[in-house]
């Protein structure tokens, strides 16, 4: 079940024979299981990674960290939901440190970002202050290097 | 041939002349020609080394570690292959006096030839395996005498297939498993049938154990660890499959300390120290480079079942390969020999292999494919082979 996750996670778009094959299973065995991680929604979803700064989208992205004051009863969750509801927010993280969420925001423009962390973010009931880092140059995400200049250089036939 | 270019010709060294070329290289010239070619014929990992590796090297550099090394190598070196034996096999190498670090299996096993055999020496050598066994054998002064490998038996090799070959002259066997070209293994119980032959007729082994690491559903035996066989054996081992180390060059040989003595005096007239560079990544890899290892295994493993799958459902017979990343599947529903298979499909499909023929007479009737090459690849050059069979079926 694990590898087959590790597979999905590197190449969602492997064909069920192919996968079959390689995890040396039947396809209807593969079929099943997937359909089943989906169920139980241990698969969330199948995303693309795009080097969006290639294709020139003049998109921002902004790491904000967050101190809160936690609340009784329900701690940081509560205050999370009401940050992770907005379309604008990417990824939401509980952290230990000196700040309390890590929150990564997408936007069209500086501007845009920064309106939305004075308006929106530092103004909920909770959140005692807010620290922006604008992100100049992805360079790997999600454990894929956005430019490798890996390649392969073998003799094409070798003993 | 001017008649001079003929004169000097027959002046080189007998040995030599009488060592044919490789035969991979016929097909390495049209290939490395065409634009779409997809390789299966490449004997080496398509992976590039581990970072971690590579970064301890960078970092060596940097300090300043362009020295030569110690003959044997490096002490931290040889404590690191010895303790891993110990860990791995329960097999005990005193680091100081019986480990010999060598650039690649390729200079050990010259080494271990050189050291061992008299002129007339032989050498019994299951075949098909690695193309330069032969070569070493030759250019030590020994023979080499073939012992075929049947495809019914998975390319092992039996004692009574050794008896069959044996002579006055019988020094010692020289056996790959996991096996290049056929990614056949030997379990447990098969090498000590091995071992016991070489015990009771006194025979040197010399185990090439190159793939060991890639060993899929089950325990490599290191020929060392069987009992009594120690002393007996001259294991070459090196980091190039495993942890993807082909351009580094480095080895190493263990064994008895007077061999490894007698091995560590060509060594270093010969070759003084393997590159201090390459040490230093090879301790890295010792240390901490087993996880990534591991991981580059598994992905093996998973090709593995893909090629096997493929090649049966397109009806070339071919046992299921237990190590190495090699397949060598039969192609007698085509009626073509190995070479004409392989020529015929690089120039019709522009898929690269190499013909079984190239690693001696019993591989003839065999294509090896390496599935050191991305999934899509395999998957691609499977289509094309499929493709190209379905049309030259007799």
């Amino acid at each position: 079940m694990r590898e087959l996750l590790e597979l999905l996670e590197h190449d969602a778009r492997r064909p069920v024979n192919e996968l079959a094959s390689m995890l040396h299973r039947s396809e209807y065995q593969v079929e099943k299981e997937i359909a089943d991680l989906e169920k139980n929604k241990i698969i969330l979803s199948y995303n693309t990674l795009i080097n969006w700064e290639k294709f020139g989208a003049d998109t921002v992205t902004a790491i904000i960290e967050i101190n809160l004051t936690p609340q009784r009863e329900v701690g940081f969750d509560a205050i999370a939901e009401r940050i992770y509801r907005f379309d604008e927010v990417r990824t939401v993280y509980l952290m230990s440190g000196s700040f309390d969420l890590l929150v990564i925001i997408e936007g069209k423009s500086l501007n845009d970002v920064a309106n939305f962390v004075a308006t929106r973010l530092s103004t909920i009931e909770g959140v005692t202050a807010t620290r922006s880092h604008f992100m100049l140059k992805p360079y790997k995400k999600d454990g894929i290097i956005m430019n490798d200049e890996e390649r392969d250089r073998r003799l094409v036939v070798s003993p | 041939m001017t008649a001079q270019e003929t004169e000097w010709k027959s002046r080189l060294s007998p040995a030599v002349n009488s060592i044919a070329p490789s035969g991979i290289r016929k097909f390495f010239d049209i290939a490395a020609k065409m634009e779409d070619v997809i390789s299966l014929g490449v004997g080496e990992p398509d992976f590039v080394t581990p970072w971690s590796i590579r970064e301890s090297c960078v970092y060596g550099l940097e300090r300043g570690y362009t020295s030569y090394t110690a003959n044997r190598g490096m002490p931290e070196l040889r404590m690191e292959i010895a303790r891993h034996f110990a860990e791995k096999f329960d097999t005990h190498y005193n680091s100081d006096t019986d480990v010999l670090v060598t650039v690649g299996v390729s200079e050990a096993l010259d080494l271990a030839m050189r050291a061992i055999l008299a002129p007339g020496d032989e050498v019994l050598i299951p075949e098909p395996c690695y193309v330069s066994y032969q070569a070493c054998t030759i250019l030590a002064g020994g023979i080499p005498v073939a012992v075929p490998a049947k495809i019914e038996n998975e390319f092992r090799i039996t004692p009574s297939e050794l008896e069959e070959h044996l002579s006055p002259k019988t020094k010692a066997i020289l056996i790959g498993y996991p096996n290049n070209p056929t990614g056949a293994i030997m379990d447990r119980e098969n090498l000590l049938a091995i071992a016991d032959f070489a015990k009771q007729l006194d025979l040197i082994v010399i185990s090439d154990e190159i793939y060991g690491d890639l060993t899929y559903g089950g325990e490599h035996t290191c020929f060392a660890s069987l009992p009594g066989m120690r002393d007996r054996t001259i294991l070459l081992n090196g980091f190039s499959k495993a942890y993807a180390m082909t351009g580094w060059r480095i080895g190493y040989a263990l064994g008895n300390a007077d061999i490894i003595a007698a091995m560590t005096k060509i060594h270093q007239y010969t070759m003084l120290c393997a590159p201090i560079t390459a040490q230093t990544a090879a301790i890295e890899a010792l240390r901490r480079g087993e996880k990534y290892m591991k991981k580059m295994v598994a992905e093996y493993d998973r090709r593995r079942h893909l090629i096997y799958d493929g090649f049966t459902k397109m009806g070339l017979p071919c046992f299921e390969p237990k190590g190495a990343f090699y397949i060598f599947p039969s192609i007698s529903p085509t009626g073509y020999t190995s070479d004409e298979f392989a020529e015929k499909l690089l120039q019709a499909e522009h898929v690269a292999l190499v013909p079984g023929s190239a690693f001696g007479k019993c591989g003839e009737g065999h294509i090896r494919c390496s599935y050191a090459t991305s999934i899509d690849k395999i998957s691609e050059a499977l289509a094309r082979i499929e493709n190209f069979v379905k049309k030259h079926k007799k």
